[in-house]
């Protein structure tokens, strides 16, 4: 359950760029789908770890990402949904372009 | 609660004379540190000593506030949501930790190894074995990682190793911060190898740098051959797969060539060791490898 403490990360950071007396109302957040974070169980996490803090109430968005890499051996590119897999020409020389982002992108603040 | 005190009131949300949503219906005055100590029970002295950011609507006079609260009628200017743009890596406090820790070992010439795998996968007793079979070159240090208790640092420490426990208690992994803060009293020597043994779990570790140098995953024959598909962020991340307990194969269900591939399959780039440390079979390529990582380039005895 990495995600408790994923989330009282995102919590601390968030906190840390509110003015005084300023209120969250919506954080937006990138993950990739290869980042290892499991985006229901954060949504899980997040209303326990805003309480009593300004971000208390705020509305959590999560854009998930989609795992692509290319491939080492013809460069074409294969689409991943775990972290690893296989290239329509065999090969499992994969580099990974995106899938791995764990990104705080914006805040909504009042 | 207040976004602005901290202070518990009840009632319905209403907007504040000087600008900030309010849960209660009390006034932030000149005069209001003294007046919360006595009408909110705040158990804290504490100030309102509002930044910037926190406009509080012009042409209002700040004594104005006296007196009961309006009603949120007038948008008050300064008021607007607003978006901030943070562009910001989640984990990046824990990121700027380890950086932290990997600069202060590549000063001191410590190589810090972060060794990971499931609860009873044998990371203990590979300590154990590579500190007995180390003989000094290098010196081995432990910063041993478990929920509870300090059975593995007692483990270490009659194995003639310096070790230092930390218990995660709820936490299911290391970060960063926990290793720099047992730093300080391990002291570990330059030169020397530092083990860090994670928590026994093959998900949440391998999200969290610790600052080390290389990481390594240790399985047993006793998990299965499926471990590596079944868990590839932890496998996918390590820069050496070690098969341990390979004294036992005769007696469990385990394909170790199978293993071997899904590993692959998983982390084309990784070292793959096995080895048994009770038997001794594959320690000396693990020291091997433990040596060729090392600053120093410790050769063997």
């Amino acid at each position: 359950m990495h995600e408790l403490a994923i989330t009282e990360q995102i919590v601390e950071a968030v906190s840390a760029r509110c003015g005084e007396g300023e209120r969250v109302t919506r954080v937006v957040l990138e993950i990739g789908k290869l980042a290892a974070v499991v985006p229901d169980a954060l949504r899980f996490c997040f209303d326990a770890c805003a309480q009593g803090t300004p971000l208390e109430g705020a509305r959590l968005e999560i854009v998930e990402t989609p795992g692509v890499a290319r491939c080492g051996a013809c460069g074409g590119q294969v689409l991943l949904d775990r972290p690893f897999g296989h290239c329509g020409c065999g090969s499992s020389d994969l580099e990974w372009l995106s899938g791995e982002e764990l990104r705080i992108r914006e805040m909504e603040v009042i | 609660m207040c976004g602005v005190c901290g202070c518990s009131g009840g009632g319905a949300k209403r907007e504040h004379a000087h600008g900030h949503e309010h849960d209660h219906g009390h006034e932030h005055d000149r005069d209001h540190a003294g007046a919360h100590g006595r009408e909110h029970g705040h158990g804290r002295p504490h100030d309102h000593d509002h930044g910037p950011g926190h406009d509080h609507g012009r042409g209002r006079d700040r004594d104005d506030d006296q007196g009961p609260p309006r009603a949120a009628a007038v948008p008050v200017p300064g008021r607007e949501a607003r978006v901030v743009r943070l562009e910001r890596e989640v984990l990046e406090k824990n990121d700027r930790l380890a950086e932290r820790g990997r600069g202060w070992f590549a000063g001191r010439g410590v190589f810090a190894l972060n060794l990971m795998g499931s609860p009873g996968a044998g990371k203990t007793a590979l300590i154990e074995r590579t500190i007995r079979e180390a003989g000094g070159r290098p010196e081995v240090v432990v910063i041993e990682g478990d929920q509870e208790t300090s059975r593995d640092a007692e483990r270490v420490r009659a194995a003639g190793g310096r070790v230092v426990q930390i218990n995660t208690g709820a936490g299911c992994h290391l970060d960063a911060a926990m290793v720099l803060s047992a730093l300080p009293g391990l002291d570990p020597p330059p030169g020397s190898l530092l083990v860090i043994e994670n928590v026994g779990n093959l998900v949440c570790p391998a999200l969290f740098d610790l600052g080390e140098g290389a990481r390594a995953v240790v399985c047993s024959v006793a998990e299965g051959d499926d471990k590596p598909l079944k868990y590839p962020h932890m496998f996918r991340r390590a820069d050496a797969i070690v098969l341990s307990k390979v004294d036992l194969l005769p007696y469990v269900p385990f394909d170790r060539a199978l293993f071997f591939a899904r590993a692959r399959e998983v982390n084309p780039r990784a070292r793959l060791l096995e080895v048994s440390a009770t038997r001794g079979d594959g320690v000396g390529a693990w020291l091997s490898w433990l040596r060729e990582a090392l600053p120093g380039r410790v050769s063997p005895p």
